[in-house]
């Protein structure tokens, strides 16, 4: 291997923060046996999972993070509720965050800047999803009328509110994967951005169906270390992810486009499918880790968050996070062993390789001087990705650090870099 | 060589025997290098035509362009290895946006159109009758004759853009779709659906004419990738198109469309002959009722569009393009483009923070439309619920946008964090100009003036929007009288097109380059006037509006006065004008004009205003004037309490001037006249901006292009004539002008050449 730009990342007065373990459940699609269950329930079972794993004691633990997306009103602080429910310690504080896809990245972020600053030496960060169940609502029209009917007192009040309540009222609102500022699917800004990046329909199916393979490959080689198995009440053991299936170009040449129809090339075969599941972490600072005798699988360095056009550049994260995050370590692409994007959609990755691999984005769009580059392959997603693994939108981001982690191990590679887009243009 | 070409031309459309396509390509062999306006690239089996009018942003049907086209389309029914075509144009903004006027201005007679429309027609015949299947890729305005290229096509393919927008704009030309829009559009959208297009010349969006069955495919707009979002989108669209041309080759796309029940059901409906005409029945009297007969235009859209003998439609074509109606709008077409230009260049600093003073009906519709262009806007009031109500038309304005779909939620919030309302002068020292739109009283503005100038920064433009104050009485108070300048708008702002603006002597060129600039952001046709009591378009309104008093004086109620007004082609009767402007500003107007005028503006009773100032006849906004006006009433009735007022003032009418005709001609020559006049005294720098001012600002008969080109078709004489008949009536208000009696004395003279 080439030599690397720098040794180490450390820096001086800045504490080290380790990731000692990381798991979880196996991702399922949605509508299969985690579809009787709720989101805490599954982060309950990564929660568990993790204790199992690590046999960390309880009360070591001070403080826990979980990122979700589409949140179950009854258990807005889904971290909280879990981590009752896994039997962490009622002294341990937690909270919820969310920031679309890269939801579990800000958990473990926040738990990075929280053991750095000195707040913390134990951090549990993990995300949740579970797209098996998603609040429908009533209509505005009628939760109004619910909520009035609630305050009024006498019967001819009550009755001649019930009395204006029209067909309509009855309509529910569904949750979509829509951006709010512009009422957009994400499928159909990822179609519209491999279509300005030029990126064909056969690239998409060849890519995804290098995902699917990739994946299955891992998955029988027993490389997906991070799984931990989840007893389902009711139902049996599930150990493996069940959304990896390595089809045909030919099969996956015939499905008709999802989104933009009927010309478009984002086909359910190379988008990331609904996913339900649950992942967990343990972060703690280095010399914490090494006080209780673990062997930590890797550290955490440098962090962006970035942001741009929520209609044009929706899922463009990785391209302008990317140089940014390899200045900040001072490292360049060389110097990465490993890379683990987050595979929204398979013209997603692609629209992103071609744009950090194009000067005249780099010097048009982003304001630098020249391209970055792009990752190669052969270091790229190399166990699959959220094509094949699947994606429940809390949980992705641990995955891909651990993921990252246990393939520097194997690989023996020194840097790895984790990128990921999200909704709202982050 | 275009009589040539010509030729050759209809020579060619007699069959479509090889045997002619042969000999065109020979005679274009030479023409190949010289083709500077359509291009051809075949990609595989398919052809793609690029429009691209050289040294335009927009792409129009020229000779030139037409004839190229053709070449070009010959050439691809000749090339065996051509299976089909994509037309597309070079410029992401224009697919075609209509026929070259200047071509058809250029005619001299009903018959050199009516060639140039058979001409166009043979052409779209061969598209829509063409082996290969041909498909339109539409970005940008598809407007007039570029509709009839789309239209003749077998399927179309548009970019789902606020640029792109498709329509029939050739009856605000006086003019009907000429190359067999009238026959084709009805079969595509259906009978009322097509009326309403060819009608009203309204322009359609993309993803509503996806709906209505004009085009069969939509194209997002792209993002940014290996190239710009412009380039990158339009090339997408080619390449969608080239495939769909491709299905069509390989009969693998249909290009039959699947229709809605609704639309079923309409064309089920329209089948049958009793439906059909009352459908023509409905639309006709509509139409004569709206336009009473004064624009020849849209009955002959009627007319012609159940015709099938062609030869009638062309020959109507081109009656309609040299009435005198056409020429009056294609002129108004050219003013406007014209007023669309900053003759001052571009001014030093762009106005990117502006102060609306005042958050009455004018300073809010201000804001309004300066807000959705982009510009940080300052709503400042002296009392919170003025503001309140100011913020409220905003907001109401943006969001009836919403409701019609044509703004998101998002981008109306978006557009509403641009607007700052406030009672107090923070941030002022940021504004790069200030526009007043406080009380018309001369001390208050002295006032205001003071109190900004001492917040703005140095480069400021203090802007008054004062609808008769002299901007130069204005300025007087001002430390820095160059920076000051008028912008006078018209009612509803966000409606009306027109933007007065003033410089005085003192006016910096930066300071009007300023305000035009600001202007045409605000999507306004700008008319640059000398300061001057009343500038031009109130100068012209007040003498008319005192005409109106006198006829209502002389016994004429209300309703004929609105119905005699409406009849000349006034879009607003010119007794509810009064009510609409207000009677109070009317009064308070009448005074100042009067005294600067004295008995040019005599005529009506001033005392008349007055005293239905004292009585709280307003106008609408009290709810009475001349007439009643009551919130989801339709038809409103005379204010009976005008009836006392209007006998009290009665004078005796001479039946010799009293006819419709004269009561119209009081009105409209005391207008010209005073019109001329501004010309004359430099007020006014051309005929056009007058014309434009008078329509846009103050409803003068669109079909009469402005009382210059009025004066010019009517003539000069004529005019004079009646002028001096009147004024033996009535006295000196209607004396002539200088400027008129030469163009009286010299027929050759014209406003308008």
């Amino acid at each position: 291997a080439q030599p690397k730009t720098k040794k180490t990342l450390g820096k001086t007065g800045v504490k080290n923060v380790v990731v000692v373990e990381g798991v979880r459940i196996p991702f399922l699609q949605s509508g299969t046996s985690y579809a009787d269950l709720m989101p805490h329930d599954l982060a309950r079972a990564a929660l568990q999972g993790l204790l199992t794993r690590t046999s960390v004691p309880r009360d070591v633990v001070d403080y826990i993070v979980y990122g979700t997306v589409i949140q179950e009103v009854k258990t807005s602080n889904v971290a909280r509720e879990a981590a009752l429910g896994a039997g962490f310690s009622d002294k341990t504080p937690a909270h919820t965050v969310t920031m679309a896809c890269i939801s579990s990245n800000q958990a473990m972020t926040t738990g990075v800047g929280m053991i750095a600053a000195g707040q913390c030496d134990v951090v549990v960060a993990g995300g949740v999803e579970l797209m098996s169940d998603v609040p429908i609502r009533h209509s505005r029209k009628m939760r109004k009328t619910m909520l009035t009917l609630n305050r009024a007192k006498t019967l001819g009040q009550k009755l001649s509110l019930i009395s204006k309540i029209r067909p309509d009222y009855f309509t529910p609102e569904l949750p979509a994967v829509a951006e709010f500022s512009t009422s957009e699917t994400m499928g159909h800004s990822a179609d519209r951005l491999a279509a300005a990046f030029g990126v064909s329909r056969l690239e998409q199916d060849e890519y995804a169906l290098r995902s699917h393979s990739l994946a299955k490959k891992a998955q029988d080689e027993g490389l997906l270390q991070d799984v931990v198995p989840f007893k389902v009440p009711g139902k049996d053991t599930v150990t493996k992810d069940n959304g990896i299936r390595p089809s045909s170009l030919e099969q996956m040449g015939k499905l008709k486009p999802a989104f933009v129809k009927p010309y478009g090339t984002v086909t359910a075969a190379n988008s990331s499918f609904l996913t339900d599941g649950a992942s967990a972490m343990l972060i703690m600072s280095e010399e914490k880790a090494l006080a209780m005798g673990y062997k930590p699988k890797a550290y955490l360095r440098d962090f962006v968050y970035v942001s741009q056009d929520p209609k044009d550049q929706l899922l463009l994260g990785p391209t302008y996070a990317t140089p940014k995050v390899l200045e900040k370590a001072g490292l360049t692409l060389g110097d990465i062993d490993v890379f683990e994007f987050h595979e929204a959609f398979a013209g997603q990755i692609l629209a992103n390789l071609k744009a950090m691999d194009s000067d005249w984005f780099a010097q048009n769009y982003m304001g630098r001087k020249s391209k970055v580059g792009a990752p190669p392959l052969d270091k790229f997603n190399t166990w699959g990705g959220s094509l094949s693994l699947g994606h429940p939108f809390g949980a992705t981001g641990c995955r891909l650090v651990i993921t990252a982690a246990h393939r520097l191990k194997k690989e023996g590679g020194q840097y790895g870099l984790v990128a990921a887009c999200a909704a709202g243009g982050q | 060589q275009m009589g040539n070409r010509n030729v050759e031309n209809s020579c060619n459309t007699c069959d479509f025997s090889s045997l002619g396509y042969a000999c065109r390509n020979i005679s274009t062999s030479s023409a190949l290098q010289n083709r500077t306006h359509v291009s051809c690239d075949i990609k595989g089996d398919v052809a793609v035509v690029r429009f691209n009018t050289p040294n335009s942003k927009v792409n129009t049907l020229s000779k030139q362009l037409s004839a190229e086209f053709t070449d070009v389309m010959n050439e691809i029914w000749a090339n065996e290895a051509v299976r089909s075509a994509v037309l597309i144009s070079s410029k992401p903004g224009s697919f075609i946006a209509g026929a070259d006027l200047n071509m058809l201005e250029a005619c001299k007679t009903a018959q050199e159109v009516t060639q140039l429309s058979q001409d166009g027609q043979k052409m779209l015949e061969k598209i829509e009758n063409s082996p290969k299947p041909v498909v339109a890729a539409i970005s940008g305005s598809c407007l007039g004759g570029g509709l009839e290229v789309a239209i003749a096509c077998h399927y179309r393919v548009a970019t789902k853009d606020r640029k792109t927008v498709l329509g029939t704009p050739e009856v605000l030309l006086g003019l009907l779709p000429g190359a067999g829009g009238t026959q084709r559009l009805p079969k595509m959208v259906g009978l009322p659906a097509a009326f309403d297009m060819m009608l009203t010349g309204r322009n359609i969006r993309a993803d509503r004419a996806k709906k209505m069955g004009l085009v069969d495919q939509l194209v997002e707009p792209l993002g940014p990738g290996l190239k710009t979002p412009e380039a990158r989108t339009i090339e997408y669209l080619e390449e969608v198109a080239i495939n769909f041309a491709r299905g069509l080759a390989n009969k693998t796309v249909s290009a039959k469309r699947s229709r809605g029940l609704m639309q079923r059901l309409t064309d089920y409906a329209m089948a049958l002959p009793f439906v059909r005409q009352q459908v023509y029945k409905t639309v006709e009297s509509k139409v004569q009722k709206q336009t009473k007969g004064l624009y020849p235009a849209p009955l002959k859209i009627i007319e012609v569009t159940p015709l099938h003998h062609l030869i009638c439609f062309f020959s109507f074509f081109g009656q309609l393009a040299v009435t005198k109606e056409s020429k009056a709008l294609m002129g108004l077409y050219h003013g406007q483009v014209h007023c669309k230009k900053n003759k001052f260049g571009n001014p030093q600093k762009e106005v990117k923070t502006l102060a609306v003073l005042g958050a009455g009906l004018m300073g809010a519709g201000i804001a309004q439309v300066s807000v959705d262009k982009g510009i940080k806007t300052i709503l400042k009031d002296t009392a919170q619920k003025g503001l309140d109500r100011g913020q409220q038309q905003v907001y109401k304005g943006l969001n009836s946008k919403v409701k019609k779909k044509s703004l998101t939620s998002f981008e109306r919030d978006s557009i509403l964090s641009n607007l700052m309302g406030q009672l107090d002068y923070k941030g002022f020292e940021k504004a790069d100009m200030v526009i007043e739109a406080v009380f018309e009283d001369i001390n208050v503005k002295h006032k205001v003036l003071k109190e900004v100038e001492a917040v703005i920064p140095a480069h400021c433009v203090f802007a008054s929007n004062t609808s008769a104050l002299p901007i130069s009485q204005i300025a007087a108070a001002s430390k820095r009288p160059e920076k000051v300048i008028g912008m006078h708008y018209f009612s509803p702002v966000d409606k009306m097109q027109l933007l007065e603006i003033i410089t005085t002597d003192k006016t910096s060129q930066d300071t009007a380059a300023s305000a035009v600039a600001v202007g045409l952001k605000q999507g306004k046709v700008v008319i640059v006037v000398k300061d001057g009591p009343g500038f031009y378009t109130t100068r012209c309104l007040g003498p008319m509006l005192s005409e109106v008093v006198r006829v209502l004086q002389e016994g004429i109620d209300p309703k004929k006065v609105d119905a005699i007004s409406t009849a000349f082609g006034f879009p607003v009767g010119a007794a509810t004008l009064i009510d609409e402007v207000g009677v109070d500003v009317a009064t308070h107007v009448a005074e100042d004009l009067g005294k600067a005028f004295g008995q040019r503006f005599g005529g009506g009773s001033i005392d008349l205003f007055k005293l239905m100032v004292q009585k709280g006849f307003l106008g609408r906004k009290a709810g009475k004037g001349f007439y009643v006006y009551q919130e989801g009433v339709k038809n409103r009735s005379v204010n009976s309490g005008m009836d006392e007022i209007l006998q009290k003032f009665r004078v005796p009418a001479n039946p010799d001037v009293c006819s419709d005709e004269d009561i119209q001609m009081r009105l409209v020559t005391r207008f010209v006249n005073e019109a001329a006049m501004c010309l004359q005294e430099g007020i006014l720098s051309n005929p056009l901006e007058g014309d434009i001012g008078a329509v846009f600002g103050l409803g003068f008969p669109p079909c009469l292009g402005g009382p210059f080109r009025f004066a010019d078709s009517y003539g000069a004489r004529q005019l004079v004539d009646k002028l001096r008949k009147y004024e033996a009536v009535y006295g000196s208000q209607f004396t002539p002008c200088q400027l008129l009696l030469d163009h009286a004395n010299s027929p050759s003279k014209k406003f308008h050449q």
